[in-house]
């Protein structure tokens, strides 16, 4: 067997990336590439330079230096025991792909992960030569986010974080208990311990540049983690509440969640079922919740039913209202704000409208209906000037009247 | 020629604009409109290109106001939609603009009124057209040109704009892209980069840019490759990047065969990974019956027969609560259909016998289900089960277990260890400990008696002792169990 082109290992490396979830370029320090001799630039908002057919943005090169793995984590699919093809970029080759790809305008930079070779130290050190080749040799302004791994000296994740735009370190699974099982070679203390590190130089290094104008950034766009779901028998509610202590205590900037989907070489401890992607949808939702529209996680937790886990059919936001229907309605001009962002069918954009526009006239169902998605939705949970839903919160059959109907459901849920 | 110093009753405006996204231009008529009080109905902006039939025999030379005129107010939120709107490429939004900026005269928070029918068709305009900057940003496809004279690189894009953002849009490419040479053509107009200087070209055509780049290759394939087949998502992806961007989208002719290819992609990982195990049967002879069958691992396919754990389940008839997990038959059990009765049995037999434990008591069975061994002239020579291999039998032993609930496991080498715990350890380092289980089972790990087999002399007496030592303390810690 001759030696692997670079499209070969990019087609491995590349395919190995995809259960990453993470594909944010935003949030970062403002940068352009004028006065320098590279290129790149990071304007606040990300660009999604294309979408896959699985509906997901492309605004990175999502790669693995390599593929080959020491460790032996079940839901992985470069899992030392797996027989997938290996791969292995050298440093160099992803600096040059990255480049290329940037000149054409095809992304916003570099999501770089890799599967641990030799030892923890060297493939984060490896890691960290990307990065420093393209900040320092090609003066590279663009995007750049490394997967640190836990195991490696806080030395070496402390240079990532020098390079990088964000770092980003896996809880992989919600449970400490689904860690012992699925990841064996993984410990939760670890990964929190490299978290706390991290979360330490991010808190010093904004103090430092209040105090010295070029104390070098760290981490600007922070830190965030990846959460598998459906490996193993956490509820929702775990999981809910494992990612509100994980931004409690880590300040991180986002958790994501990767529905587990078969991959190829699979371990017989896996469940053999992969859950709906609306379950990581509604994972999705609930995050929003708790991020945009201030919702306690214990809140969110009330929404779920019997068995812990949020309705499939239903968001969780109106699985909440309709759990706590004596909140409601909502008068719609004289509530206040924290009140209409409960209202299911209502958004931050269009609270933020209703607020302004009740200054110059008194809300009607149609007024409400022109700032709205959807009136119907929104109808039975709020009082306009024309308008009083008769008991409709009341109403047994009101999920019902609300859940989208079940033919549309079988579409989302395959 | 009339006065132009005061505005005629009755007279009818036209404002012909030099450039379609001229804002400075249309602010300053406007202005001047306004403080004449010339009410909206009597204005007619025509841009380049457009017909101004509506008001063809309107007044092109449009009043001066009076140098005491009151000045014209506008608030911020609309002096900055307002110029994002104007890049819309609607012939009326330089009207809507002026009926806005004359209502925001009487009223000047009208803005805030979301409900307002020209105050959201305002707002749109200008989403659309940030919508449209975006787009661009994000679609701009640069091939590479290498300069004849120069060998200089110069990166060439075609991008087909909706609205007149090509202008607006100039100074991201160029903080982008500041050291670098490039253009961007389109049929409105095109830009060009030298490092140094932005400067406005003609109008192009499509052909005048470069038809492909070598690189498009590799960028195919990682467009290819990050694509998961199991969450095919097709209303998201248009939603996002809708059809009329694919044609200058090198990646985007890929889709069609993406998507078809996606049902059989997914059903080709499912079936070279998961396995097919619907529900774990709940009854030993169910496992007996099931392991035949099975045919997940290389193992499975060689000429071989399954072969199930055997001993007592029942606490109350005799089941001491111990499970001896060792690696695999081997040719003998195989044979017989019956766990350790070859050399290696007979050894762990003596030991037993020895520490006190009655075999029959216990629940004996394998990691791996099916014997392993490659053919050499008549004998089949043992072999050892891989890591892949071992996993996919856990499934079955954690079936076993399920069932028999012992309250501690003895496991007998790195391969019936990996089966319980899904690891490999070190068999030095994990002997003489128990190891807690989820279940609540404790897990001891030993040498597998045909180790011991292979030595000999000093080597043979101190595993045979330490063999021994384990199983005592596996006997004596089976008795606090029970309790």
């Amino acid at each position: 067997m001759g030696a692997q082109t670079t499209i070969e290992k990019l087609e491995i490396l590349a395919d190995a990336a995809k259960y990453d979830a993470s594909c944010a370029s935003s949030g970062t320090a403002k940068r352009n590439s004028a006065g320098g001799k590279g290129i790149g630039s990071t304007e606040g908002m990300g660009i999604c330079h294309a979408y896959a057919p699985d509906g997901r943005c492309i605004s990175l090169l999502k790669i693995l230096l390599t593929n080959h793995c020491v460790f032996d984590c079940h839901y992985c699919v470069n899992r030392k025991s797996s027989n997938v093809r290996r791969a292995r970029f050298t440093p160099q080759e992803v600096v040059d792909l990255t480049l290329s790809f940037y000149r054409r305008n095809y992304i916003e930079g570099l999501f770089l992960s890799s599967g641990i070779v030799k030892s923890s130290n060297h493939t984060m050190e490896q890691l960290v030569e990307v990065a420093r080749i393209l900040r320092e040799e090609h003066d590279f302004r663009g995007y750049i986010h490394l997967k640190t791994i836990p195991e490696a000296d806080p030395e070496l994740v402390h240079q990532a974080g020098l390079y990088a735009d964000r770092v980003s370190i896996n809880v992989e699974l919600p449970t400490d208990a689904g860690l012992t099982r699925l990841a064996p070679d993984k410990s939760a203390r670890q990964i929190e311990g490299a978290m706390a590190g991290v979360k330490a130089d991010i808190v010093e290094a904004k103090d430092n540049r209040k105090r010295f104008k070029h104390a070098p950034r760290f981490a600007p766009a922070g830190q965030s983690t990846q959460m598998i779901v459906g490996a193993d028998a956490a509820t929702d509610a775990d999981i809910v509440g494992k990612a509100s202590r994980l931004y409690d205590n880590f300040r991180l900037r986002r958790v994501y969640y990767s529905a587990f989907s078969p991959i190829p070489d699979a371990s017989a401890v896996l469940p053999l079922k992969r859950p709906p992607l609306i379950r990581e949808h509604r994972l999705y939702q609930s995050d929003w919740l708790m991020r945009f529209y201030g919702y306690q996680p214990g809140e969110v937790m009330q929404a779920t039913e019997a068995d812990g886990n949020l309705p499939l059919d239903i968001d969780p936001k109106l699985a909440w209202a309709l759990k706590f229907r004596e909140r409601f309605p909502v008068d719609i001009n004289r509530a206040s704000k924290e009140e209409l962002l409960r209202v299911p069918g209502l958004g931050v954009r269009a609270v933020g409208r209703i607020l302004a526009s009740r200054r110059h006239r008194t809300m009607r169902l149609e007024d409400v209906a022109k700032l709205t998605v959807s009136i119907a939705k929104v109808r039975p949970f709020i009082v306009t000037a024309d308008w009083r839903p008769v008991l409709l919160t009341d109403r047994a059959d009101l999920r019902a009247l609300l859940a989208p109907k079940q033919e549309q459901l079988e579409l989302f849920a395959a | 020629m009339t006065s132009l110093q005061h505005v005629k009753l009755g007279t009818y405006y036209v404002v012909a604009l030099p450039e379609a996204d001229d804002f400075d231009f249309w602010r300053e008529r406007a202005r001047g409109l306004v403080q004449c009080d010339v009410p909206p109905d009597r204005v007619a902006w025509v841009e380049p290109g457009g017909s101004g039939s509506l008001f063809s025999h309107g007044d092109r030379r449009i009043p001066v106001p009076a140098a005491d005129a009151p000045p014209v107010r506008a608030s911020k939120a609309f002096v900055n939609l307002a110029k994002s709107a104007i890049c819309h490429s609607d012939p009326e939004r330089f009207a809507l603009l002026y009926r806005l900026l004359w209502r925001l005269q009487a009223n000047p928070r009208l803005l805030e009124d979301g409900a307002d029918p020209e105050v959201r068709k305002l707002d749109e305009l200008a989403r659309t057209v940030r919508r449209d900057i975006h787009k661009m940003r994000a679609f701009v496809r640069f091939r590479l040109v290498e300069g004849e004279a120069d060998g200089e690189e110069h990166y060439v894009a075609w991008f087909e704009p909706e609205h007149h953002i090509l202008r607006t849009n100039a100074g991201f490419f160029v903080r982008r892209f500041a050291n670098m040479k490039w253009s961007i053509l389109t049929p409105s107009g095109s830009l060009h980069w030298d490092g140094r200087v932005l400067e406005e070209g003609p109008p192009a055509q499509r052909s005048d840019a470069p038809q492909g780049d070598a690189t498009e290759d590799l960028w195919r394939k990682y467009y290819a490759s990050i694509f998961n087949p199991a969450r095919l998502k097709i209303g998201a992806m248009l939603k996002e990047m809708p059809r009329k961007y694919w044609k200058n989208m090198p990646e985007a002719a890929l889709i069609p065969e993406l998507v078809a290819g996606a049902q059989s992609r997914e059903s080709q990982m499912v079936a070279a990974g998961t396995l097919e195990f619907e529900e774990r049967p709940d009854t030993l002879e169910a496992i007996d019956k099931a392991i035949h069958a099975c045919r997940k691992c290389p193992i499975g396919q060689l000429d071989n027969h399954a072969m199930m754990g055997e001993g007592p389940q029942d606490y109350a008839k005799g089941f001491s609560g111990l499970m001896i997990v060792g690696e695999q038959p081997g040719d003998q059990e195989d044979l017989a259909g019956r766990p350790f009765v070859g050399p290696a049995g007979q050894l762990l037999d003596r030991h037993l016998e020895r520490a006190g434990i009655d075999r029959r008591s216990a629940y004996i069975t394998n990691a791996v289900k099916h014997f392993k061994f490659v053919n050499r002239g008549k004998r089949r020579l043992h072999q050892s089960p891989t890591a892949k291999e071992i996993d996919t039998c856990r499934w079955w032993v954690e079936g076993e277990r399920a069932i028999v609930q012992p309250r501690l496991i003895l496991a007998m080498g790195a391969s019936a260890a990996r089966g319980m715990l899904g690891k490999t350890v070190s068999i030095t380092k994990a002997r003489g400990a128990p190891i807690a289980l989820e279940d609540g089972s404790e897990l001891w790990v030993t040498a597998h008696p045909s180790y011991l087999l292979r030595l000999d002399g000093a080597a043979q007496e101190e595993q045979s002792r330490l063999f021994d030592a384990d199983l005592a303390a596996v006997k004596e810690r089976l008795a606090e169990l029970a309790g």
